[in-house]
């Protein structure tokens, strides 16, 4: 219990993923819910550098990489959607944009 | 205890308190800065893994990349009349219960598989003698193996930048030319 194990590594980030459902789920502002993705994709990152250290191979940190751009270019559409949302709606909360609900 | 426990422990409790904080804070401003913190503990979790690189970049282009795009797109939308709205949907405990449920699944399928990675000798952390290297090989795998993701990982930062753009843009302009 005391060596840190890439088990740890994994219940951890199973953890952050489930912090950050949570936050996509309860949240209301549009803001906090991208910032909760970017939790769960942080979660990931830390699965593949545990399991690129535990298998002595780059290829999980290379990975990695790919999923930070992934996050970057999320966030830069996620952010604009946000931008012309509230320039249409007036609101950031994600409950008070029901235009497809009947 | 050694001393890559402890930082195992402290940075776990770091990012796991301060992603709590994040999705329970009224004030965005300040969910965004304690996301800040959560990446600044992931980026310490990739250097105890022997992740150099990564952990430069990550600090590079999340902490000076997307936060500050976050914290730019925070005032534009005004966030003064968030405390007396209220923070949660209705449906938070349901929810919470459902991603809970989801946990535990995930938990068991994970604790499960990664015993087979767990014996002695594998979950050893890069030894000193790679610390000066793993830039080095993480570029030589990327620019020779993941060549072509890399280039199509360009084409989607280009599409991206495009796509805020058009979403961000304002009808006057639109209008103007």
């Amino acid at each position: 219990m005391l060596e840190v194990t890439t088990s740890h590594y994994v219940v951890l980030s199973t953890l952050l993923m489930l912090i950050g459902v949570i936050g996509i789920l309860i949240r209301r502002n549009i803001l906090v819910l991208l910032m909760s993705v970017e939790l769960i994709l942080n979660a990931v990152n830390i699965n593949l550098v545990a399991f690129s250290a535990a298998l002595q191979q780059v290829h999980g940190q290379v990975f990695s990489i790919f999923v930070i751009t992934v996050a970057a270019a999320e966030a830069a559409v996620g952010l604009g959607i946000l931008i012309a949302l509230f320039r249409n709606k007036q609101t950031v909360h994600a409950d008070e944009i029901d235009l497809l609900r009947w | 205890m050694s001393l890559d426990t402890v930082l195992f422990y402290v940075l776990a409790a770091l990012v796991l308190g301060s992603a709590i904080m994040t999705i329970t804070r009224r004030n965005v401003v300040h969910a965004a800065v304690w996301l800040i913190s959560a990446l600044v503990g992931v980026a310490g979790l990739f250097l105890s893994r022997g992740a150099e690189f990564l952990a430069g970049v990550q600090v590079i282009v999340y902490i000076g990349g997307i936060m500050v795009l976050f914290l730019f797109v925070i005032m534009l939308v005004p966030v003064h009349d968030e405390s007396t709205q209220r923070r949660f949907s209705n449906q938070k405990w349901p929810a919470t219960l459902a991603a809970v449920a989801l946990f535990l699944w995930v938990a068991f399928i994970a604790v499960n598989g990664v015993g087979m990675l767990d014996h002695p000798g594998m979950a050893e952390p890069l030894g000193p003698g790679s610390l000066s290297e793993n830039s080095e090989a993480v570029g030589l795998v990327l620019f020779s193996q993941y060549l072509l993701p890399f280039e199509l990982a360009s084409i989607l930062l280009l599409v991206a930048i495009i796509g805020a753009i058009v979403m961000s843009k304002t009808r006057n302009r639109e209008t103007e030319s």
